[in-house]
């Protein structure tokens, strides 16, 4: 095609494209579109099998007395810790009004099938509620100002019942959803 | 142009056709009578089928084949043969898990000591092995390795049609011979079946006097396996009986498996059910498939109806 | 990019600083809206559009299974099928890209029997069509590296006959082929490499695909007449909306037949061994490529004679070659000056012939090469009797007929003593078999291109048309002339 060539009128067309039918049909064609894309997205979600590792049996027995341990659950750090009798009432005894994120150590254990406590297990999440770190604690020998965690990224100091004391993190190291299968198992579940 | 569009429409069919050519001697499979339910555009799985053909796995099949790519988890999905509404997560569905819980399986983590426990399998365990490895498995089979059945019924033409006739495909028992013969001093025992008895081989049947197939030790004539005859075939060569052998021998027996469900297990029954659980095994999002499949092209539909006015109308002043 | 002058007018303050900086808008206006295209393009022009639609369609799925999909030989089977099991809408994205390879060649395939017919090749889109062939090539390769990808029997097996065709090389063809495979057989290191390229090749067509469409707005489109646009006014349309709609309705017909494929028959294309787990101790008794290669699979297997000093197998890899080869010299093979087949009646007819020919050898391609044809043309099988004779010297003794043949058989073995050690087996009838329709049909491929060259010398054309709007409007004179059907 060469340089004298011009362009077809385009008056019959503008008419056109204002018709009912153009719009239905791009209306059509986008939402077409958008379900496509829709299952281009939704392929990220967790598969099946991801879903299904999401759940796990700890045997607490195990736990050493004034010792923890550490399990993950789909990835994610929790830990179980068997608190001695100080660690306990010094988790019990202290001030609500001067913590945080207010939270009686009762409100973060769960009753067993029979209804009763054991409150020498403490089951917590293992990451930091500031930045997702993951505390140290008695088993690396340092269980900060507060006989608990301490975050040492930024310097978090958790309590024996893992409520937040010192540092910036927001709140308590979340309760996982966990039940007692036996006297000495937990079932936790994401 | 109008010849040359019939001429491509045609040829294109042929190359499609041509796609299709019988691979090997065996006899082709056929479906059950009346077909299988999840055949056609809005076909399903017959549930109740499919839960009854996972007992006959369980029960018959899975001391030898393994189906390494199904978790319990699977029987309660949604498609699966034991979903349940109620639980849309299967892990939940407590029919799943005493499912699961009847299999006991080596645990894939060390305990504390770093042995590997037998323990009770949950929902998001993988279907129990009959062996840890291959090796145990061809050594537990007399060399042959039983395969795996997760995707069988995708890996051999035929599909479900292929195992249903391969299951029931067998040789009634009444056929087999057994023949001693003396070779350079020793007694040899083998085993032949007269083939102008076989009437399930139909159209392929031998019309005249006995004609022997002679049986190799530790393999079974089928009709419908994959294989070659000849060699076997004591009668006309040229009319060999179609099918092979396969190490396999005949495993369903009326009443083999006692269904919960109180149907009758004939064999055809079970091979109906067990054909129709693997399917399901390797094709669980049939249902899924054929719902989005029956929207999709309900929208593409009307999506081309609308193109078609938009592109009549676009072009009606138009010479073209 | 585009050899029309623009039309474009910035209508606002901010498109008219942009154009000013970087016409994008422009440029987009002029290559995809005002694009002067001619006006009687007809439904063979359509596949452009389809195949660009596929290659949107392929990436975009290839890129989401590639997030879930696991390169190694202990991992890639498992992780397949956890796709089509576990994750969301997986078995449909597979499903979409397996299928989609397919539906991708067979518009392409029709895209070039086009090409062919209307004489797009010719002056001046020689570089057009070469980079089309380019195109196909990299399809070829992309195609066969993505069948691997699932670690398949037909997988394992169709990677290890088609690598082997690079031993065929003379003195470096196994230093080759070992370098290819980075070991002494296709292993890990091999699956690693070729999804590494299965991910690349796509955007290496993508940008071909860009030069493609660059090629075609110089000269612009070709159409059914042959005959270049002389009057823009009168033999043109711009491409948007008339033909962005009419590639959209048969984008459309397009998709239906795909989702027939991906919803009610997504395993028909592909082989059942390839549900198999790669084992490489057990070839599957009936290798096969996927169905688009069955053609070139054909003529490599057709070619069963030594040339000199070149033996059968390296022949066979120069014919298949040759066969891809050969479609890049066709612009200066067709010697004929006039473009379009619809006024050339002898080459017309060879051109069909082609087709035929094309087809017939994907037929043999998924043929045992031993198999008759027509089955019911061979002969009935004759019997040998093979046995040693008294003198220790072997012998055989052939029996032919019904029935009686082996009863007669059966009886002259009888008479042999047991030491004559006699075998009987079945010897069938000698038959017009698959091998013998592909060397005939490869000779015809081949013969097509030189055809073309002498052809175009001597053959008698019909008249062209003065220009494409007198051809459109003498096309519909016997009509009404006023409802416009579409061609």
């Amino acid at each position: 095609m060469t340089a004298e060539t011009t362009h077809p009128t385009t008056e019959t067309v503008d008419d056109d494209r204002r018709n009912f039918i153009h719009i239905a049909t791009g209306a059509v064609a986008l939402g077409g579109a958008g379900m496509f894309a829709w299952a281009a997205v939704d392929q990220w979600s967790p598969a099946a099998d991801t879903k299904a590792a999401s759940s796990l049996d700890v045997d607490v027995s195990k736990v050493p007395m004034g010792g923890e341990i550490r399990v993950l659950i789909g990835g994610k750090p929790f830990f179980i810790r068997h608190r001695t009798e100080a660690e306990i009432s010094a988790a019990e005894t202290v001030n609500l009004a001067a913590l945080p994120d207010p939270e009686t150590d009762a409100d973060r254990l769960r009753a067993k099938a029979d209804g009763t406590f054991n409150k020498t297990i403490l089951v917590t999440s293992g990451a930091c509620t500031h930045l997702g770190c993951v505390p140290v604690g008695p088993s690396q020998g340092n269980t900060g100002d507060f006989g608990g965690w301490y975050c040492p990224c930024h310097g978090s100091h958790y309590d024996t019942s893992g409520r937040i004391r010192k540092g910036p993190a927001p709140s308590n190291l979340p309760v996982p959803d966990y039940r007692w299968v036996s006297d000495s198992v937990v079932n936790i579940s994401l | 142009m109008k010849t040359f569009r019939i001429l491509a429409v045609s040829l294109a069919g042929l190359a499609f056709a041509g796609l299709a050519h019988a691979a090997g001697g065996a006899k082709h499979p056929h479906a059950p009578e009346g077909g299988w339910p999840f055949e056609g555009v809005t076909g399903q799985y017959d549930k109740a089928s499919v839960q009854r053909g996972y007992q006959v796995y369980k029960q018959v099949c899975a001391s030898c084949h393994s189906m390494k790519l199904l978790s319990y988890r699977n029987l309660g999905e949604e498609g699966g043969p034991f979903y349940d509404p109620a639980y849309p997560n299967p892990n939940d569905n407590p029919f799943v898990k005493a499912l699961a819980a009847e299999n006991e399986i080596v645990s894939p983590v060390p305990n504390d000591v770093g042995e590997f426990d037998l323990r009770p399998a949950t929902p998001a365990d993988r279907f129990r092995s009959p062996f840890p490895n291959d090796a145990a498995a061809r050594a537990a089979n007399g060399g042959a390795l039983p395969p795996d059945l997760s995707v069988i019924t995708k890996a051999r033409v035929g599909g479900a049609s292929y195992i249903y006739s391969l299951l029931t495909g067998y040789p009634d028992f009444a056929l087999y011979e057994d023949r001693i013969t003396e070779e350079n001093g020793e007694t040899v025992y083998t085993t032949v079946i007269d083939m102008a008895k076989f009437e399930k081989l139909g159209e392929y049947m031998p019309h005249h006097g006995p004609a022997y197939l002679i049986q190799p030790t530790g393999q079974y004539y089928n009709p419908y396996m994959a294989g070659d005859t000849k060699p076997n075939y004591l009668g006309d060569p040229r009319h060999a009986p179609p099918g092979g052998f396969l190490a396999m021998g005949p495993q369903l027996t009326d009443g083999r498996v006692e269904y919960t469900d109180g149907t009758e297990a004939t064999i055809d029954q079970m091979a109906i059910d067990v054909s129709q659980f693997l399917t399901w095994a390797g094709d669980p999002k049939l249902q899924a498939r054929k719902e989005v499949g029956l929207a999709t092209m309900v929208y593409l539909g009307i999506l081309t109806i609308l193109l078609w006015f938009s592109y009549k109308r676009i072009w009606r002043k138009v010479e073209h | 990019m585009s050899g029309h002058e623009s039309t474009y007018t910035p209508n606002s303050a901010f498109e008219r600083w942009l154009d000013k900086r970087l016409p994008i808008i422009r440029f987009a206006n002029d290559t995809a809206i005002s694009f002067p295209t001619p006006k009687n393009l007809n439904y063979w022009y359509v596949f452009g559009g389809i195949l660009a639609v596929c290659l949107a369609i392929q990436i975009i799925t290839g890129v989401i299974l590639a997030m879930h999909y696991e390169a190694s030989v202990d991992g890639a089977f498992a992780s397949v099928e956890r796709i089509m099991r576990d994750v969301p809408f997986g078995w449909l994205l597979r499903y979409i890209h397996a299928n989609g390879a397919s539906m991708f060649f067979l518009a392409v395939y029709i895209h070039m029997f086009r090409g062919l017919y209307y004489g797009s090749y010719k002056a001046p889109r020689e570089v057009l069509w070469i980079l089309g062939c380019i195109i196909y090539l990299l399809m070829m390769a992309t195609a066969f590296l993505g069948y691997m990808l699932p670690w398949g029997q037909m997988s394992y097996h169709g990677a290890n006959v088609i690598t082997g065709l690079f031993g065929a090389i003379p003195l470096v063809g196994e230093s080759l082929q070992t370098w290819i495979l980075g070991g002494p057989s296709i292993g890990n290191q091999t699956l690693q490499r070729f999804f590494s390229l299965h991910y690349l090749l796509p955007f290496m067509i993508a940008a071909v695909v860009i030069l493609h469409i660059w090629a075609l707005h110089v000269p612009g489109n070709n159409n059914p007449t042959g005959v270049e646009v002389q009057d823009v006014e009168k033999d043109t349309v711009p491409f948007h909306p008339y033909y962005t709609v009419k590639d959209g309705f048969a984008i459309a017909v397009f998709l239906i037949m795909f989702a027939v494929f991906v919803f009610y028959a997504p395993t028909v294309l592909g082989h059942a061994d390839n549900y198999v787990e790669a084992n490489p101790l057990v070839t599957p008794s009936h290798i096969v490529p996927e169905w688009y290669m069955l053609p070139f699979y054909a003529i490599l297997r057709a070619i069963t004679f030594d040339l000199g000093p070149i033996d059968a197998k390296l022949l066979g890899v120069i014919f298949m070659f040759a066969a891809i080869a050969i479609l890049f010299v066709v612009p200066w093979l067709d010697t004929s000056k006039v473009k379009s087949m619809r006024y050339r009646p002898v080459a017309r007819q060879f051109f069909l012939g082609f087709v035929v020919v094309c087809v017939l050898l994907g037929w043999c391609g998924a043929a045992n090469p031993d198999d008759p044809v027509i089955p019911a043309l061979q002969g009935e099988a004759s019997l040998v009797v093979s046995y040693t004779d008294a003198a220790g010297a072997a012998a055989s003794s052939t029996y032919r007929g019904g029935d009686e043949a082996f009863t007669a058989a059966e009886a002259f073995i009888a008479t042999l003593p047991v030491t004559a050690n006699a075998s009987l087996e079945a010897v069938p009838a000698p038959a017009f078999a698959f091998r013998h329709l592909s060397l005939i049909l490869t000779f015809m491929y081949f013969g097509y291109f030189v055809l073309l060259f002498f052809l175009g010398l001597s053959e008698k054309t019909k008249p062209l048309p003065e220009s494409i709007h007198k051809s459109v409007l003498k096309a519909h004179k016997p009509k009404t002339g006023t409802a416009v059907p579409a061609e």
